[in-house]
């Protein structure tokens, strides 16, 4: 077999034997259904709070709820005007963004793997993708977010104004400790808390952020698995929401 | 894997031979000892089957970063290769670093990362250091365990080039004219993180650099040898350094600019062509 050991090649030569496409189908797979069916449940705009009972368990995809709290209310589906921030952080967040560059873009589908080929590669320099770089102002958002989730947890705890719990509020305390976990592993935060500083030392205030930088490295270690653990934590708490408010079946709750 | 692969016996290698105008996989067949490692195989088969073919190697401890090749497509130190944990039942590709001009065989000229080594300011103190804090009397530089932690893992790098290798803006398209590289990313990491460095290189990070083409696929940092965390380490805190500077609004607004003090590096030359 004769070959020149230098590109360009074709998109997928590769020399490697193992199933490197695997992940990559994995990653459009998931990602493609969540993503419709986030939508889809946006648009539809219905069954997204559990209130029967007297409870309020609201679905994670639908918080901060602008027509309970506002008392916004338009036949339009109002959850992209909450949507944007959480998916914003998502989209930019520098673990999803080697998934899809891998596996939507193909830039490289896999390591050592040749990619599609491009007129003109531009990585990150050029718009849109240049936007990518609005990381930390999505997180800045997906904060005030991530408030409201909790206070949703909290809230749900109370039915009629009694004490009480059930799967449900397991389920969204569950949930927003993943999103959390997602969210303040995050490399942005990272950076915040004290990644920028390059003297840890000189400063009391220097120290006490090394010490909150070492502790968000940890999280960000793990922050892949935060990301997709997170990522079904919402999705099945939507689909639960959705189920009991549907009347599908109810939700097994013990008031005190 | 099969008990004979465990226990050495007979394998086959496939070795690219050829230069710079092309080349193709050549087959060998050897008796492998048990624990034998790529660079073993590759020797014997020199050694008694082609005494003509070229390989560069020296410590075969995994230390020295000159046994750089491509083993069944990926990149890898020969040294540190066993042939048992390669699949028994097919040949064993080996192949030169594909993001390098091949000299000879297995040879490759790496030589396009010294020079864009030399684009890079070393480190230069800053002029203000607190006496008796940052700097002694005999005029050694004073740092605190904290600050050195996180560059010493940089330091680990044996330059090996795999990281440079894997990188796809580099072996794919061939910029070598437009991005220094993760090897050299995390050269100006170390350096941008050092508290007693006195040198702004972000501008140089951005630009001649070209850290914006990187998409962070983390190839670079699946096929170190040295386990360095060259993605989240080094190359996203200076994406996020370089946010500071040029694309966060609050910042901006703040009037906040990190690297305050640093003077900027010398005139830089191009980013060297391969």
């Amino acid at each position: 077999m004769t070959t020149v050991a230098t590109p360009p090649r074709r998109f997928g030569a590769t020399m490697r034997r193992d199933r490197w496409w695997v992940q990559p189908v994995l990653v459009v797979t998931s990602l493609t259904l969540f993503g419709v069916y986030t939508i889809i449940h946006a648009i539809v705009s219905k069954y997204y709070a559990i209130t029967a009972g007297g409870a309020h368990l609201q679905s994670p995809m639908f918080s901060p709820d602008l027509p309970g709290i506002i008392q916004f209310h338009t036949s339009l589906p109002w959850a992209f005007l909450v949507l944007w921030a959480p998916l914003g952080l998502r989209s930019t967040c520098y673990y999803y963004r080697k998934s899809y560059y891998r596996s939507f873009f193909l830039a490289p589908p896999s390591c050592a793997v040749a990619g599609v080929a491009r007129r003109k590669y531009t990585g990150e320099t050029k718009f849109p993708l240049v936007l990518n770089n609005m990381h930390r102002v999505f997180f800045y958002f997906a904060v005030i977010v991530i408030g409201f989730l909790w206070y949703d947890a909290i809230r749900g705890l109370f039915y009629h104004g009694s004490f009480g719990i059930g799967v449900g509020n397991a389920i969204m305390f569950i949930n927003v400790f993943c999103l959390s976990a997602f969210t303040f592993g995050c490399n942005s935060w990272r950076h915040l808390i004290g990644g920028k500083l390059n003297c840890f030392s000189c400063t009391p205030t220097a120290q006490t952020r090394h010490s909150a930088w070492k502790k968000v490295s940890i999280l960000n270690g793990h922050h892949m698995q935060w990301a997709w653990i997170s990522m079904f934590t919402v999705w099945g708490t939507d689909v639960y929401i959705w189920l009991v408010s549907s009347g599908a079946f109810s939700d097994p709750h013990h008031v005190f | 894997m099969s008990e004979t692969a465990m226990a050495g016996g007979p394998r086959r290698l496939q070795i690219w031979r050829g230069d710079l105008t092309g080349g193709e996989l050549v087959d060998y067949e050897l008796e492998t000892e048990p624990g034998m490692v790529v660079l073993d195989a590759v020797l014997e088969i020199q050694r008694s089957q082609a005494p003509d073919l070229a390989v560069r190697w020296n410590c075969k401890a995994a230390k020295c970063g000159s046994c750089s090749a491509e083993v069944n497509g990926r990149p890898r130190l020969m040294c540190k290769t066993r042939l048992d944990h390669l699949p028994a039942d097919q040949p064993i590709t080996v192949e030169p670093m594909r993001a390098f001009p091949p000299i000879r065989d297995l040879v490759t000229d790496v030589s396009w990362n010294y020079r864009v080594n030399k684009q890079i300011t070393p480190f230069t103190a800053r002029e203000n250091l607190k006496p008796g804090v940052e700097i002694n009397e005999k005029g050694e530089f004073l740092i605190d365990q904290a600050d050195t932690d996180r560059m010493s893992e940089f330091r680990k790098c044996i330059e090996c080039f795999m990281c440079q290798d894997v990188c796809h803006i580099l072996r794919d398209h061939r910029m070598h004219n437009r991005y220094y590289g993760p090897r050299f990313m995390m050269r100006m990491a170390s350096l941008d993180m050092h508290p007693l460095d006195g040198v702004d290189r972000l501008d140089q990070i951005a630009d001649e650099g070209g850290i914006g083409l990187c998409n962070i696929t983390k190839c670079c940092t699946e096929v170190c040898p040295e386990g360095i965390h060259i993605t989240d380490n080094a190359i996203i805190p200076m994406k996020e350094r370089i946010v500071d500077q040029r694309h966060d609004p609050l910042l901006k607004l703040l009037g906040r600019t990190p690297n305050k003090g640093r003077r900027k590096p010398p005139p830089r030359t191009e980013t060297p062509e391969l």
